[in-house]
């Protein structure tokens, strides 16, 4: 018989919000694996019902401390959706911007803060920058204007205050973003170097065939429109997400499974976006890749943080872009009267697509609210790639072995707090 | 309540300067910093990671030696000072937080969830397994308790650090100030003293905005008004606050009552001058 060996970590460390793992192996066979979730549920959901449409997003920014931004932009988008209100212009413009800004701080947080420190075998940031200084402080300073770009749009760094439905409260200054611009410029080139620094790194042999979803627009590398798209033929809009995605709640976490209706686990984040929207990339970060030799779809997890790092240059080069063409638009935001309706909306968090759906009355209070966040839809993902990455290193030393499991799963980025907010359930499938 | 030793500007602190007669093997130990989290965001611990220009400088001041955000590495305690992030909503983080008391020679807390229950504290007015069913299809693999409150409703805290998330350049102050044993200059005004200071128009007077400016905890630096809209009470209430006195200003300037219920029914709602308006417009 063989001999069992359990791996557990009772609290991941440098993922945000609260997890653990607990990974059972008999012999080379992992007979149970769980990201366990313990981070307290706070109900969102629930208590959003009987709010006002415009308090939407003040409060569901609250479910995440890192990407506020992103659960701003889905719940403005389904209220407009459902209101029937259309953001053009310098105010879309506007939003792609201040999305730009908090790609960059999540990355950079994640990329030289989270992630680097275990290629490197560091325990943390602060003892990498002992022997890497440079590098640390480059992240640092990347981090930084980054968060001065979501402060300039969006008032301050964490839970800004200038989103609205149909806009924002006070549209800013074009001088005032132009004084951004060499600090941009800047911080480009230095994502750029970030790039060829991380496509150094070792890289376990670890390739998986993934179904990557993400949204796809026309014209441009996604932030807040497009459709829901997937390497195997998935091409639906937000309003058909209910039909094609399912939750479980199974008894280890307090975050619910998402799974394809008829499917198994999918993937989404920066790879998925990169498989699916590489074209729409400018010229600077195709032109990287290959001089990294990064194929895609990349289907190496591990490599997560150069596709990362290459999206720091992309929401960089955005940003240039942006910051150069804008134009005061002469009102902040467009008017929006309540009714009653049902609104959807993806969009693109740092960490992957994040859906919401809400059902308002005629005087625009909210009936439902459903909020599927990216960490909740790789969750399984992660489990599975720990099920097929164990099995070949069953041979290594307890202490190596847990590590390289965390570093998988901090491979995804995973953002606990938020995925500790869930929907309503259609289906029962567990345990 | 701040309980921080007050301390003369001039006096050396206490760990900064190296004891002469020391070896390096002796040399003078730095303080514990422990950062720990109950039910959050994350997003005031991160304020910590967002102090870009400060963080190294911090770190060769103090050890980090409990912060599971950032580091893998943990040093047993007791620790000289925690940061606590997060309310009190599961019966095992009402055990956890007594032990981080123990442990904790200062315990600071951070944010409006650790100061006053934080958005989840709705569940405070609202029967919380009519929630659980609402977003949990099996209830019963869910264990919370029936209230979201304070870290203070459980331990002694030593010093409260407002906001929904908190100013990170206040959390710099607040760190300085323990670690030289003095009290955190923080001001305890209205955010209405911040708009003067910072020469906004006021909004609530001169274009009609519903704002709670007068009655809000000074701390953001009146950002919301600065964006042409009302402040929505994010750094809970100032000392002495008199949220009913506001009722007139708010109903003419287009909140009935629901929207007054709801507008003092968010991130603070825990605390008791902001409980008390919210449950006055139930």
């Amino acid at each position: 018989m063989a001999k069992t060996r359990t791996i557990k970590v009772d609290y991941l460390a440098r993922v945000e919000g609260e997890g653990a793992l607990y990974l059972k192996l008999a012999g080379n066979r992992v007979e149970d694996v769980k990201l366990k979730i313990f981070e307290p549920p706070r109900f969102f959901e629930a208590f959003m019902r009987g709010r006002g449409f415009a308090e939407a997003p003040d409060i569901t920014a609250r479910i995440c401390g890192i990407c506020p931004v992103a659960y701003q932009m889905s719940s403005v988008h389904a209220m407009e959706d459902a209101l029937g209100v259309k953001v053009g212009g310098m105010l879309r413009e506007l939003r792609r911007l201040l999305y730009c800004g908090e790609w960059i701080e999540s990355h950079g947080l994640h990329v030289y803060m989270l992630h680097a420190p275990d290629f490197l075998g560091y325990q943390d940031a602060i003892r990498l920058a002992k022997d890497h200084p440079d590098e640390v402080k480059r992240g640092l300073r990347l981090k930084k204007i980054g968060n001065e770009l979501v402060t300039l749009v969006g008032g301050r760094e964490i839970h800004p205050v200038n989103v609205r439905v149909g806009g924002f409260y006070k549209a800013p200054r074009k001088a005032d973003l132009l004084k951004l611009k060499d600090d941009l410029e800047w911080a480009r080139d230095a994502a750029v170097e970030t790039a060829r620094w991380v496509n150094a790194f070792k890289f376990p042999e670890f390739e998986q065939d993934y179904e990557f979803v993400s949204l796809c627009h026309p014209g441009e590398y996604p932030f807040n429109e497009g459709r829901l798209v997937s390497n195997r033929g998935l091409d639906i809009g937000a309003e058909e997400y209910g039909a094609h995605f399912q939750e479980q709640h199974v008894a280890h976490s307090n975050a619910l499974h998402s799974v394809r209706t008829g499917g198994g686990a999918y993937f989404v984040g920066p790879q998925a976006r990169f498989a699916l929207n590489f074209e729409k990339l400018p010229a600077i970060c195709r032109d990287l890749a290959k001089e990294l030799g990064l194929e895609t779809p990349c289907r190496n997890p591990f490599k997560s943080i150069v596709v990362r790092s290459i999206e720091i240059v992309f929401a960089f080069e955005e940003a240039l872009r942006i910051v150069k063409a804008y134009e005061e638009p002469d009102r902040p935001h467009v008017e929006v009267a309540p009714r009653a309706g049902i609104g959807h909306a993806a969009t693109e968090a740092p960490r992957g697509m994040l859906y919401h759906r809400y059902e308002l009355d005629e005087k625009g209070l909210i009936v439902s609210a459903k909020i599927v966040p990216p960490t909740s839809q790789n969750q399984k993902q992660i489990e599975d790639d720990l099920a097929k990455f164990v099995p070949p290193r069953a041979h290594k030393k307890q202490d190596e072995l847990t590590w390289e499991c965390e570093q998988a799963i901090r491979n995804y980025d995973p953002c606990i707090s938020c995925a500790t907010h869930f929907l309503k359930l259609n289906v029962e499938r567990t345990p | 309540m701040a309980r921080a030793r007050k301390a003369s500007p001039k006096k050396a602190p206490r760990r900064a300067k190296p004891a002469p007669k020391r070896t390096a093997a002796s040399a003078p130990r730095l303080p514990k910093l422990a950062v720990w989290k109950f039910a959050s965001c994350d997003g005031c611990q991160l304020s910590l990671l967002d102090c870009e220009d400060e963080l190294l400088a911090v770190a060769g001041k103090i050890q980090i030696a409990n912060f599971m955000e950032a580091t893998r590495a943990v040093v047993d305690g007791p620790y000289d000072l925690s940061l606590v992030e997060g309310s009190i909503t599961t019966p095992h983080d009402a055990e956890r937080i007594q032990e981080v008391r123990r442990t904790s020679k200062f315990l600071v807390t951070i944010g409006a969830c650790a100061t006053a229950g934080g958005i989840q504290a709705l569940r405070n007015f609202a029967d919380v397994e009519e929630f659980t069913r609402a977003v949990y299809a099996t209830p019963a693999y869910i264990s919370t308790l029936k209230t979201s409150t304070p870290i203070a409703a459980h331990v002694r805290v030593d010093y409260e650090l407002r906001g929904c998330p908190i100013n990170k350049a206040q959390l710099v102050e607040v760190l300085s100030a323990f670690l030289h044993r003095r009290r955190p200059n923080v001001p305890d005004q209205s955010v209405c003293v911040e708009c003067k200071l910072r020469g906004n128009v006021c909004v609530a007077v001169a274009h009609g905005t519903p704002c709670l400016g007068p009655v809000t905890h000074a701390g953001c630096g009146a950002i919301c008004p600065s964006f042409d809209r009302g402040c929505y009470g994010c750094y809970g209430p100032k000392e002495r606050a008199n949220p009913a006195g506001l009722r007139p200003w708010l109903g003419r300037h287009g909140l009935d009552a629901g929207a007054v219920r709801r507008v003092f029914g968010t991130f603070n709602v825990g605390s008791d001058a902001f409980k008390q308006e919210h449950e006055a417009h139930g």
